[in-house]
């Protein structure tokens, strides 16, 4: 049956088959796959991130040093917060949501496997353009681009564009990956897995996820307001024609606070896999924890002037946002009092992933602490703008997402690739991110305290900032220590570690009843869900189930790889690229090149042929 | 020993260590702080401290006690599967709960204390000293109310002075970007936002207050990113006694008197000359709202204790607001030789034409008698 008439008449290119090489990864639309991309994609520019930081604290190390300029170093800082945020730890999320969720749902991939793989390469073309920028001149109103400072008076260059179109694009990108972990979280569940049995990183997922729907449009629309005051002469943030610099501050942070929480939910999500498995315990509330990991994502709208308190709103509109944020501690320590309830008394073994997971617990709670002490507008008077927020941001980011990350890693290693990960690096690296983590944050509290303000690029002798900042730079070198052999571990693990068995942690969800790596087809039969912790549960009633080995030749019908995600993105970089200088006639005729290149792409994508003869319908 | 005179030792010990590890004196710190609105926020501070202290060591402790306790021993038995405890959950819910809520109601009226000067009986502001602060980029330029002229204002910039005991109540504002107007010691900062006129012509400007318990030089910094060198952007508010504020005010509204030394009139000459007046006014006072010139004024530079907005320092130390004229000059030389060095991106480098055109540059006799000059406007 054919739905168009027309679609005979088109000349179509059959779907790529080739299983292994180049082109498998370029045209993959499985999303394990997918999942590494993200992960190694993402770490990578954790490493670019980290590069940039630590230029920053080797100028930083001592009183009036000269390693970088006053205009580089604000570039630095700049690239450093929105690559962190944007190219790193929201991708390394989008890591674990895209290999994670069918599996612990129990489907065999998610619901629009080629907007998958689209996400996956408009995220790389966003980082790409975000880099390029370095090239003539990177972007240096810092990553909350504060007009007027984004304006073209201050700002003619073009490294604010960059950053703009990088994080249009960027933007676009979440947004297709958000719509789709939505869908396929309602629609894909295997039967029997009703809400209240979903596993609770697939609930924090969820919940991330709809907060990148409606956070990403508030940034999209002031991008777009900046881009119109900066190639066509608009005055929302103009302040002498009668725009408001206030009204950027408005819009980034009714963006920006959700996604702190979008940086943190699935961190949260992650440590509250791993405790209970290492602890041999349910989680201890499970419906508590996903209540207040709603109830986080709700009361996340309703706190963003709290990054305001100094802009001048009155006295009035601080106390407000004061107690809407102090309140918003209350469903953030019930989880860290459900955690520690699910490990009382439990059976607990100190792997890896879970070391990472309770310094997760013992870092992030640091970051918790001293952001309830600038939730309070009167104490916050003191901290805004110094050395303090930077501490509270990294042991809520650094110690709190980044360490969860990692236990995640650990923890989800053996499914990835079917090798265990070695245990003793893995210790090496979580005993030294512990130390190089403090040593580089914690004096941060003190320098804020004792007046260094945030984002200068060299500070004056005799202020009492000198010991602390030269024990943060000090950190730094430790951290690097530890990453190294975390990559080092990596390597060796995935070549020549030790196979893995199908369920070597004795875990509790469906991910861990099918073989390790996780095949191609992920389940060879759909499960049936009868419980939360469905396969401990399973486990409980049968101690000797065997989980079968992975299908040599199967039939299951799979989603087909698809030349056109990767094609579709690709116009849209080159169509970015060109938009960047938008008043020249080469870059006119670059744009116009990458918009038809996005359009053959999409056209494509929407008639492309399915191979299998079977088939009638695409996907 | 009985438990009174041990608890008696424990105590002492605690106090005792707690103030050898009490943070120093350093000149912008937050833990010392010379006036009701910085002491007030400091309270709240130490009082969210103690609690977050207990949660930590509550949290941390369990966490350790429990990795260390329930560790998994080759007999280890399936431990009791609890799914949870609602009453438990309850507790962990509503006493956070509570505690925050009272942390915010404390928190809130020190908060209503800083935002304006206590008022009188009548409802209105109490006794307190105006000013204006106007952010530039990377300096600050301060306008004080003329004792004996309505319409006039006093017009200074990066140093100002202010009667001890008195609240200073400070409009803020600013001709570029955002600034933040930051004197640690004193009070927490508010920001100098760029804000649009009403139909009136007057601008809702931010404002903010203080008061010194003691005379003394406080530092300050903008402490909102601003551009390229917001980190040299700096200030100094010196406290006096209020007979001596007046007499200093009475000073500022006269020009510097005139020394009959002849390179400081040729460097006079230069000043006209070479456009520097086209930017810096040697005017003490200005009408009132009045648009001040692009650069600081300098009619009183000499009797400042630093140069180029606190990065360098005219007095032999940093306590003193004697100036030494060796230090000064050597200052103004660094200062007009390279400003890009000391303020990378400021105005004058990028705009004045002796910098911009290297025909127009000047040369050293030209400097030397600047300087000369520059040295007599105490």
């Amino acid at each position: 049956m054919t739905l168009f008439p027309i679609q005979i008449s088109i000349p179509s290119i059959p779907r790529p088959v080739k299983p292994t090489g180049l082109w498998s990864w370029l045209t993959t639309i499985d999303h394990k796959r997918i999942g590494i991309l993200y992960g190694v994609t993402a770490f990578i520019l954790f490493l670019s991130g980290g590069i940039e930081a630590t230029l920053m604290r080797l100028q930083l190390s001592g009183p009036e040093l000269d390693l970088v300029s006053a205009e580089v170093y604000n570039q630095l800082f700049t690239m450093h917060g929105t690559t962190m945020i944007f190219l790193a730890i929201m991708p390394m999320g989008a890591a674990f949501f895209n290999f994670i969720i069918p599996l612990q749902i129990g489907a065999r991939d998610v619901a629009f496997p080629r907007l998958n793989a689209f996400s996956y390469w408009t995220f790389l073309a966003g980082a790409i353009m975000l880099k390029l920028s370095w090239i003539g001149g990177a972007t240096n109103a810092g990553w909350f681009g504060y007009a007027p400072l984004t304006s073209v008076s201050q700002n003619p260059g073009t490294g604010i564009d960059f950053w703009i179109i990088s994080l249009q694009i960027l933007g676009v990108a979440s947004l297709a990956a958000a719509f789709n972990f939505i869908v396929t979280i309602i629609n894909m569940r295997a039967p029997g897995m009703h809400m209240m049995r979903l596993p609770v990183f697939i609930w924090m997922s969820f919940i991330t996820a709809i907060l990148l729907v409606l956070a990403f449009p508030v940034i999209t629309v002031a991008l777009i307001e900046l881009t119109l005051d900066r190639y066509y002469d608009f005055n929302f943030f103009n302040v002498a024609n009668g725009g408001s610099v206030v009204l950027w501050q408005h819009l980034f942070w009714v963006f920006g606070h959700p996604e702190v929480y979008i940086l943190i939910l699935p961190a949260m999500g992650i440590v509250s896999e791993v405790l209970p498995v290492f602890s041999r315990k349910p989680l201890f509330g499970y419906s508590t924890i996903v209540l207040a990991g709603a109830i986080i994502a709700f009361m996340g709208w309703m706190v963003w002037s709290h990054h305001m308190f100094t802009v001048g709103l009155g006295p009035a509109a601080n106390a407000i946002f004061t107690i809407t944020t102090m309140l918003i501690a209350v469903p953030t320590g019930i989880k860290v009092f459900n955690w520690l309830a699910t490990i009382w008394g439990g059976s607990i073994k100190l792997n890896t992933p879970m070391l990472f997971s309770l310094g997760f617990i013992a870092m992030f709670l640091i970051g918790g602490i001293s952001g309830v002490m600038h939730a309070v507008s009167a104490s916050d008077a003191q901290q805004q703008d110094t050395y303090f927020i930077p501490a509270h941001i990294h042991y809520a980011v650094f110690g709190g997402a980044i360490m969860a990350l990692m236990s995640g890693v650990h923890y989800w290693f053996q499914k990835t690739t079917g090798k265990m990960f070695g245990e003793i690096l893995g210790k090496f690296h979580f005993w030294t991110l512990m130390l190089g983590q403090n040593l580089t944050f914690f004096p941060m509290h003190f320098v804020g305290l004792e007046g260094m303000p945030r984002r200068i690029y060299t500070y004056a002798e005799g202020m009492g900032w000198d010991l602390w900042n030269g024990v943060s730079t000090f950190g730094v070198f430790i951290l690097i220590i530890s990453f190294l052999a975390f990559m080092l571990n990596v390597i060796k693990s995935w070549k020549s570690g030790p196979i893995a068995p199908a369920d070597p942690w004795d875990a509790r969800t469906l991910e861990w009843s099918i073989p390790s790596p996780a095949p191609e087809y992920n389940f060879s039969e759909i499960p049936q869900v009868k419980a939360l912790d469905d396969w401990w549960v399973t486990k409980q009633e049968n101690p000797d189930i065997e989980v079968p080995d992975a299908l040599e030749n199967h039939s299951i019908h799979l989603p087909q790889p698809s030349y056109w995600p990767f094609v579709t993105a690709l116009g849209i970089l080159i169509a970015a690229y060109g938009v960047v200088f938008n008043d020249l006639l080469v870059p006119y005729l670059i744009a116009g090149i990458g918009t038809l290149v996005t359009f053959i792409g999409v056209y494509s994508w929407s008639l492309e042929p399915v191979n299998d003869p079977d088939e009638h319908t695409s996907h | 020993m009985n438990i009174k005179k041990i608890t008696t030792i424990l105590l002492a010990g605690i106090i005792l260590t707690l103030t050898a590890c009490y943070p120093e004196n350093f000149n912008q710190t937050t833990f010392h702080p010379y006036g009701p609105v910085a002491e007030r926020q400091l309270d709240i501070f130490w009082l969210i401290l103690i609690g977050g202290i207990v949660v930590f060591l509550l949290v941390e402790g369990i966490l350790i006690y429990s990795a260390l306790k329930f560790r998994r021993k080759k007999d280890s038995p399936l431990p009791k599967q609890i799914h949870g405890n609602h009453k438990l959950e309850i507790v962990w819910t509503v006493i956070p709960g509570i505690v925050v809520l009272i942390f915010s109601i404390l928190s809130i009226n020190t908060l209503m204390y800083a935002a304006d000067v206590p008022k009188d009986a009548e409802g209105n502001l109490g006794n307190h000293k105006s000013l204006h602060a106007i952010g530039h980029q990377w300096w600050f330029e301060f306008r004080y109310p003329h004792p004996n002229d309505d319409s006039q204002q006093v017009v200074l910039a990066n140093e100002v002075y202010i009667p001890v005991g008195i609240p200073v109540r400070i409009e803020l504002d600013t001709v570029d970007v955002i600034h933040s107007f930051w004197v640690p010691k004193l009070a927490g900062k508010v920001d100098m936002v760029p804000k649009p006129k009403d139909r009136n012509g007057v601008k809702d400007n931010n404002y903010m207050w203080f008061e010194a318990s003691e005379p003394g030089i406080y530092f300050g910094q903008c402490a909102e990113f601003c551009g390229a060198s917001h980190a040299n952007m700096k200030f100094k508010i010196i406290a006096v006694t209020p007979s001596e504020y007046d007499a200093w005010l009475m000073t500022q509204i006269e020009p510097a008197a005139e020394w009959p030394d002849p390179l400081a009139k040729e460097g006079a000459d230069v000043f006209k000359s070479a456009g520097c007046s086209g930017c810096h006014s040697l005017k003490p006072v200005a009408k009132i709202g009045s648009k001040g010139r692009l650069g600081p004024n300098l009619t009183h530079v000499a009797s400042r204790t630093h140069l180029a907005a606190g990065m360098l320092n005219n007095t032999i130390s940093l306590n003193t607001t004697t100036i030494n004229d060796a230090y000064l000059q050597e200052n103004l030389r660094d200062w007009i030789t390279n400003p890009a060095s000391i303020k990378p991106g400021n105005l004058m480098s990028a705009q004045a034409t002796v910098y911009t055109d290297p025909d127009k540059a000047l040369t050293e006799s030209q400097i030397s008698a600047l300087i000369a000059y520059l040295t007599t406007l105490k």
